[in-house]
């Protein structure tokens, strides 16, 4: 009999009373519930709905929704492997196979004494150190077949996570190039100090002036979303920093929040002096949940100091502070009406737009989300003017841009540049030779192929949330749209038909190329949900779910043509596999008991 | 009075008015399936899209805007149209023969109504289950197109919140308000208002489902297109 | 200088998993099978007993595909039919027969070769001679390209006779006006 983890009531009265039987930090007490059993049996979920006066039906809802939540039982110990294309070129599938092998377990499900499980998640944000899994939560890079060996014994042992090295928790910054932001050496207070002395408006004024966009990759002109969620309707309004950096190949978000979480908090902190806003969430991704107690750590510091509170510096009526939402493996939660409900407790869907979250956010409240880079940014503004700010980059673009580089290249990691950086110096620095393409801007970006790499990084130009992803001459770039069609399935909320339905439909579509069976028609239909995909999709993450595949199929189509099989039409499964339940069953393996998927022509 | 056009037609609107209303109230049909006059609008099945300034956009959750040029009835959003509904086919196990709502069901009317001769892609043929617990009532989930009318109707007009998704993306799937997962362990009847507006064939009366016979059913005979016109107007 | 004679279009018509049905519902077009014979005469087909099909202008497919020998006769009507036509529920969407596609194959043929009432000691045919069954029943457009879908369980006499003039007259087929159904 397989053991499953105890189900044994846990005290979730704790975790209930610490969120205050607030129905509003539903996700919070999920993932607080779980961390007591390991994972979310059904009466746990009735004990929530009950406790909190809502439907349980609500609860199940949730809980199902986020990949970090388990309705059903997980091992002990949780591997995830990161699976971002840059970790499939470090080879994470043949590391992923020999932990299995020596754990005796089928990736997905739970070995039988219920001690692990392994399986996949989307990018974890450890491209530069890859290959990358989580255990339990925890973040561990640079994975060899040695590391697989040890970890594969400790948990044999079942060594508590507290006693494995902790040199494998190490999460390197790899910042390789700094400028302005990256070099800013500012004692805590001082952005603030100098907001606070021009005054909100006057604040306001010099982030208009220094054409801040946002860092998230829209590119959204900071001062309007900022005024707009100032003259909204209500008082109560509401920062909300987006750490939920879900985008394959980005991490520079988890770098500032690593050793610039000061930048980021005063950042916030402006953000709040300009519009006037009392209280402020950081939505920190699951995946950077190792990031929480240093961050807290900052938060409590800031308190202390006067940088948070009531009568922020002395100044009366400045108050404001900050709270840490976990998320739980949604990239969708990016969106930031998504992450508005996520934050709501509720599941991250995105929201119609009209109204816009700076006029009804979180809780119907005028709410201003910005990126965690933004917020930062925000601080050269208060320090040295909007007019400085906007010396530097190209007129549309001002300022400089933090670039997580990742693949084939020497020195992979963070790079802070002006606006305006052609992608041939971003390569020359990084040490990227033979390089083929660039994914920029991650598995929603636009891949560029080697004639276009005299194009710059800049709105007008290649706009970029970050992820610089680059592939040299050995790759296959069907393999790397592939890869985020994969990613796009797994991560579509399947609220409108669609992305759902057409996600799935495009990943069916891609395997069959990669399995040997692709015809002609097959690219035809390919494109038709490309159409379909842009034009019809609820929000940005539907309509951008088929640009790594346009883009590939436009820049390297040849390398899905030789993939075809067929000029015209190939089967829609493979017909010799359809068979084989009933090979088995009638013990048959005769010529007559096969099928040719591929139909010779000479039959 | 403000107006926009629609497939060049002048479209009267007061303010507040969608796109979709609009339309509807002055006699043109643009498709939905997820929309509901008795609830907000909810934009999920993409069927009322349409192009305006160029821009796809659900036409029941956006505002009618005066002087705005919307293109619905066109080649190009019908053969979308066509393709969002094939996309629904397969998803689901959709089998009309055996449905005992064949005839009144919104799905198969639009699939007529856009001339869909064929569910086009590879089926998923997904593994659902079929509820038969309660007394009064049969839940089917394997039509179930996630439009989410009877979460919406138990929750904001019945008050009961019997229904929810749960799951994401393709797994996505509708859950009952009960540890047992059972509908006749929740505190629906069936004349909850949710128990009466599933556009398919998932919330099904029991002993009563071939009391119309087939042939003389809300769809066979007319197209939904007039169907809809007629009774919204 | 003389008219030609129009050459008469070739026919063939099979059902791979289907009931005939739609075989019935093709002789319901009564009196116009008159005209149709005019039009066109008939290779392989239930109707003429011909056991293979040779070229063709039009290969009408009933029933999904179960099992191997489905997969053979529907890639030899591809082979020889230069229109080949889904007819039917069961063609175009897998109907009935696909509704044993949430069972799995072992449990289908368990249930009826080995645990029904009144078998004993029985066990699952194994005779080479014998088809092997698919793992799921499928619609034929995901085994062989087809160009045109009769939908309708069965499609009425009235739309596959609309259906097939317009084919023989040369206009894409519609089928519209209460002809189009599913069930």
């Amino acid at each position: 009999m397989p053991t499953t983890p105890l189900a044994a009531p846990v005290d979730l009265d704790g975790v209930l009373q610490r969120h205050q039987h607030n129905p509003t930090r539903l996700l919070q007490i999920l993932i607080d519930a779980q961390d007591l059993a390991g994972w979310l049996p059904a009466p746990t979920l009735t004990h929530i709905a009950a406790a909190l006066g809502i439907p349980r039906a609500r609860v199940e809802g949730v809980a199902g929704f986020y990949s970090f939540l388990y309705t059903r039982p997980v091992g002990r110990y949780r591997v995830l492997f990161s699976d971002n294309i840059t970790d499939r070129m470090l080879g994470n599938d043949g590391l992923m196979d020999a932990l299995c092998r020596k754990l005796w377990v089928e990736p997905g499900k739970l070995s039988e004494d219920g001690l692990v499980s392994v399986a996949t998640t989307s990018c974890t944000g450890l491209c530069d150190q890859g290959p990358a899994i989580l255990v339990n939560g925890l973040a561990i890079g640079q994975l060899s077949h040695r590391r697989i060996n040890e970890i594969a014994e400790l948990i044999r042992q079942q060594r508590p996570l507290d006693l494995w090295p902790a040199e494998y928790f190490r999460v390197d910054d790899n910042i390789r190039r700094k400028d302005a932001l990256l070099d800013l050496q500012m004692p805590p207070g001082d952005a603030l100090r100098a907001a606070i002395a021009r005054g909100r408006d006057g604040w306001l004024d010099e982030v208009r002036a220094s054409r801040l966009r946002g860092r998230g990759g829209a590119g959204f002109a900071t001062a309007v979303k900022w005024e707009s969620a100032r003259n909204a309707p209500g008082a109560d309004k509401v920062i909300v920093c987006n750490a939920d950096e879900g985008e394959p190949g980005t991490f520079k978000d988890r770098v500032l929040l690593n050793s610039y979480a000061d930048l980021v908090f005063e950042g916030m902190t402006l953000a709040a002096w300009a519009i006037g806003a009392s209280e402020g969430f950081l939505y920190l991704r699951g995946e950077y949940r190792y990031l929480r107690p240093q961050l807290e750590a900052a938060l409590a510091r800031r308190r202390e100091a006067g940088l948070l509170g009531t009568a922020i510096l002395g100044t009366p009526g400045f108050d404001f502070d900050i709270q840490i939402h976990l998320g739980a493996g949604a990239y969708v939660c990016g969106e930031e009406s998504a992450l508005i409900e996520s934050l709501e407790g509720k599941r991250g869907t995105p929201r119609i737009r009209p109204p816009f979250p700076v006029v009804k956010g979180y809780l119907g409240r005028p709410t201003a989300v910005n990126n965690v880079e933004t917020h930062a940014k925000t601080c050269l503004i208060a320090l040295y003017g909007g007019e400085a700010f906007a010396d530097t980059g190209t007129a549309q673009s001002t300022g400089t841009k933090l670039l997580s580089i990742s693949g084939d290249c020497a020195a992979p990691g963070i790079y802070e540049y002006p606006f305006g950086v052609p992608i041939t110096r971003i390569l020359e620095d990084c040490g990227a030779s033979d390089t083929q393409a660039v994914q920029v801007g991650g598995a929603a970006g636009i891949c560029l192929a080697n004639y276009e790499f005299h194009r710059h990084i800049a709105y007008e130009d290649v706009p970029t949330a970050g992820a610089f992803m680059v592939f040299d001459g050995t790759r296959d770039l069907f393999d790397v749209a592939r890869a985020f069609v994969h990613f796009f399935a797994h991560e579509s909320c399947g609220f409108c038909t669609p992305c759902r339905v057409g996600t799935s439909l495009l990943k069916g579509f891609m395997d069959k190329l990669a399995d040997g069976h692709g015809a002609r028609a097959d690219l035809n239909d390919i494109e038709w949900l490309d159409r379909l995909l842009k034009n019809a999709s609820h929000c940005g993450l539907g309509s951008a779910a088929p640009n790594p595949v346009i883009d590939t199929l436009q820049k390297f189509r040849p390398a899905y043509e030789r993939r075809l099989v067929s000029l015209d039409f190939e089967p829609a499964f493979d017909l010799d596999a359809a068979l084989a339940e009933a090979r088995q069953l009638t013990a048959r393996d005769d010529p007559g008991a096969h099928l040719k998927t591929h139909e010779e022509d000479a039959q | 009075m403000k107006q926009f056009l629609l497939d060049g037609q002048p479209i009267p609107f007061e303010d507040g008015q969608t796109i979709l209303e609009a339309a509807r109230a002055a006699g043109h049909y643009i498709p939905s399936l997820c929309w509901h006059k008795d609830l907000p609008p909810h934009g999920s099945c993409k069927l009322c899209v349409v192009k305006s300034a160029g821009r796809h956009v659900s036409a029941c959750a956006t505002p009618a805007k005066d002087g705005a040029e919307v293109e619905s009835n066109t080649p190009e959003m019908n053969g979308e149209r066509r393709g969002i509904l094939q996309m629904l086919f397969v998803e689901g196990n959709h089998f009309c023969p055996s449905c005992e709502m064949s005839g009144n069901c919104e799905l198969q009317a639009l699939g007529y109504e856009y001339e869909m001769l064929t569910p086009r892609f590879r089926h998923f043929f997904p593994d659902r289950p079929v509820d038969a617990s309660h007394p009064d009532v049969l839940l089917d989930f394997n039509r179930c197109i996630f439009c989410e009318l009877c979460v919406r109707a138990s929750r904001d007009i019945d008050g009961k919140s019997v229904f929810a998704l749960t799951g994401r993306g393709i797994d996505k799937h509708l859950v009952v308000n009960a540890e047992s997962g059972r509908l006749a362990d929740t505190d629906f009847t069936k004349d909850d208002r949710a128990a009466n507006i599933c556009p398919v064939g998932v919330i099904l009366p029991k002993r009563t489902g071939f009391a119309v016979p087939i042939g003389e059913r809300s769809f066979d005979g007319t197209q939904i297109s007039t169907e809809t016109l007629k009774e919204e107007s | 200088m003389t008219t030609p004679v129009p050459r008469k279009l070739r026919v063939a018509t099979t059902s791979l998993a289907g009931c005939f049905g739609c075989h019935m519902s093709f002789l319901d077009i009564d009196e116009h099978l008159f005209e149709l014979v005019e039009l066109i005469e008939f290779d392989r087909s239930p109707l003429t007993d011909i056991k293979d099909v040779g070229p063709c202008d039009i290969g009408l497919i009933e029933g999904g595909v179960c099992n191997s020998e489905n997969v053979h006769v529907l890639r030899e009507f591809r082979r020889n039919c230069k229109t080949l036509i889904a007819l039917g529920a069961c063609a175009v969407t897998g109907g009935l027969p696909a509704q044993r596609n949430h069972l799995s194959l072992s449990e289908c043929l368990r249930e009826v070769y080995q645990f029904r009432p009144g078998v004993e000691n029985g066990q699952i045919p194994n005779d080479p001679e014998l088809p092997l069954p698919l793992d799921k029943v499928r619609p034929i457009h995901e085994v062989v390209r087809v160009d045109y879908f009769i939908p309708g369980c069965p499609p009425s006499g009235p739309a596959i006779w609309k259906f097939l003039t317009d084919l023989i007259a040369g206009r894409t087929p519609r089928l519209t006006g209460g002809l189009l159904h599913y069930d």
